[in-house]
């Protein structure tokens, strides 16, 4: 019952709830970040991130560092949050932590075959995969030649396999089929997720629908813009679509026929929203919309932490820290090459 | 039918009524203080993990919730001495009856008056654990609001005290 969770809440998740708010405490905070800008050195940047919750991470790296370090061993810190707060927790809440881990399975995969398409090692593309989204099986993935192959080979052993049945065909793989697949299965994935929390209730639904549907809008107006000029036809834009989120169905009927940048802006003006994120870049210019977009989800996700008694707490703080994590790989990169000037282009402050 | 349901009441014995109204006092008052214990316990546990200085701190909401029960103990025994035998032709009179309907509504008054006070200083206190382990200066505001939740179980004991201490010569012949 919506607003009595206080109530039992606390029995199998308080202990996990009170140690998610405590990861966030170590998140860095706008002063972290300043000091990281002005850095000359990856070195200096390796001393700032010593003095907060990275430090053992970074200790032991020896010191000519690489930008992909630091951002290797800052998921390494992520992923063993996430691998002792899932080896704790109960069901449900066990399930809804294994929710938030199928998106990265769903890159994975897609690294992998886009990588063996273009003739590349399996075991350097095993490096280059994102931790929280390994499985058993995925070496195999370089083997299959088509999508049938795929499906029967690998991913119906992973939680995955749900989400595949859409996308068989015959076809072979190729770059553009590639994406469409990608889209697909996370379009799968998002809606098997939003009807998990519906059917868990009370505040976790409340408002893991909000952030959910923010992000099947964000990713509906990705689609759309990264496909305007290609030979995906207007069907098949629709069917990438998540069938929940403010903008559907009447949003994305008009942003379906959506042919440039503007008219797109025009659809996204109707809905309050994602108004004020469009009227902050001005006509024409496509580059500061993706981080006018993670501000706006920054800024829900804190939201998150309002309430008590609820797991949105654990998918807000895992997107947090994506967040922080890209953001020092912004900074390192744009230290490594010596363009500090444009370090605030994509830097998103948290608090 | 309603009639016959009334005798039906009337015919129970008024010590079962008072006994009842006892286990209650101490039974709901522990639930209540349980409740409240583990809600603040379980978050207290994993925010000192990040910050250890709060344990010492938060113990206060552990004892405000421990002495919800002991409110219960406490009317328990005032009530349980109350209880005294009779001559079995008078138990039935209207001074017994009321003497153990008194009872037994002492009792429900504290048991359910301290198991929402156990509660609701039981959801604070776990609250008040995750926002000192962020900022500690929230402590000491946020624990004059659990103050005021276990006043209370407080308004509780005095309710049920004042119910039967009218009947302090009645009782004694009951």
């Amino acid at each position: 019952m919506y607003g009595f969770e206080a109530l039992t809440f606390n029995i199998h998740g308080g202990y996990l709830e009170a140690i998610v708010r405590g990861h966030r405490s170590g998140l860095l905070t706008a002063s972290d970040y300043n000091n990281l800008c002005q850095c000359e050195t990856l070195d200096d940047i390796k001393m700032h991130l010593s003095a907060t919750e990275y430090g053992p991470y970074l200790q032991n790296e020896p010191s000519p560092l690489h930008t992909t370090t630091v951002v290797e061993k800052c998921t390494l810190k992520l992923v063993d949050e996430y691998k002792h707060m899932l080896c704790q927790a109960t069901e449900p809440l066990s399930t809804f932590l294994e929710y938030i881990t199928y998106g990265y399975m769903i890159d994975n995969v897609v690294l992998i075959v886009t990588g063996t398409l273009h003739e590349r090692d399996v075991q350097e593309l095993l490096e280059k995969c994102h931790p929280l989204g390994m499985f058993d099986s995925i070496a195999t993935l370089a083997v299959a030649q088509n999508m049938r192959e795929l499906y029967r080979l690998v991913l119906v052993d992973t939680p995955l396999a749900p989400y595949f049945s859409e996308c068989i065909t015959s076809e072979d793989l190729d770059d553009m089929n590639i994406e469409i697949m990608r889209n697909t299965l996370y379009k799968a994935y998002l809606e098997d997720f939003y009807n998990f929390c519906q059917k868990l209730g009370g505040a976790t639904s409340e408002i893991m629908s909000d952030l959910l549907a923010f992000e099947a809008d964000r990713r509906a107006v990705n689609i759309t813009i990264n496909s305007i000029g290609t030979e995906l036809t207007r069907d098949d834009r629709r069917k990438l679509y998540s069938n929940f989120g403010l903008l559907y169905p009447y949003g994305h009927e008009e942003l379906a026929i959506s042919e440039d940048i503007d008219q797109v802006r025009a659809v996204m003006e109707k809905y309050p929203p994602y108004q004020s994120i469009f009227a902050k870049i001005s006509y024409g210019e496509s580059q500061m919309l993706d981080k006018a977009f993670y501000e706006e989800e920054v800024k829900r996700l804190c939201l998150a932490f309002e309430q008590q008694f609820h797991y949105a707490v654990f998918f807000a703080y895992m997107r947090l820290r994506e967040q922080e994590i890209r953001n020092l790989m912004w900074i390192s990169e744009c230290v490594a090459q010596n363009q500090k000037s444009r370090i605030h282009d994509s830097v998103v402050f948290i608090f | 039918m309603s009639s016959s349901w009334s005798r039906a009441l009337t015919q129970i014995s008024p010590y079962t009524f008072a006994s009842i109204g006892i286990a209650i006092s101490i039974g709901v008052s522990v639930l209540g203080a349980a409740w409240g214990i583990y809600i603040t316990g379980s978050s207290l546990i994993g925010a000192a993990i990040k910050a250890p200085r709060i344990t010492s701190k938060n113990l206060i909401s552990v004892i405000f919730c421990e002495a919800v029960a002991i409110y219960g103990v406490i009317v328990a025994i005032i009530l349980q001495t109350k209880l005294e035998s009779v001559p079995s032709s008078k138990i039935y009179d209207p001074e017994s009856l009321r003497a153990g309907y008194a009872i037994f509504a002492s009792g429900i008054i504290v048991g359910f008056a301290n198991l929402m006070c156990g509660l609701c200083v039981g959801i604070i206190g776990s609250s008040c654990a995750l926002s000192d382990a962020q900022n500690s200066t929230l402590f000491v505001k946020i624990l004059v609001i659990e103050i005021f939740g276990s006043a209370l179980g407080l308004f509780g004991v005095i309710v049920a005290c004042a119910a039967h201490l009218d009947h302090n010569q009645i009782i004694s012949c009951c």
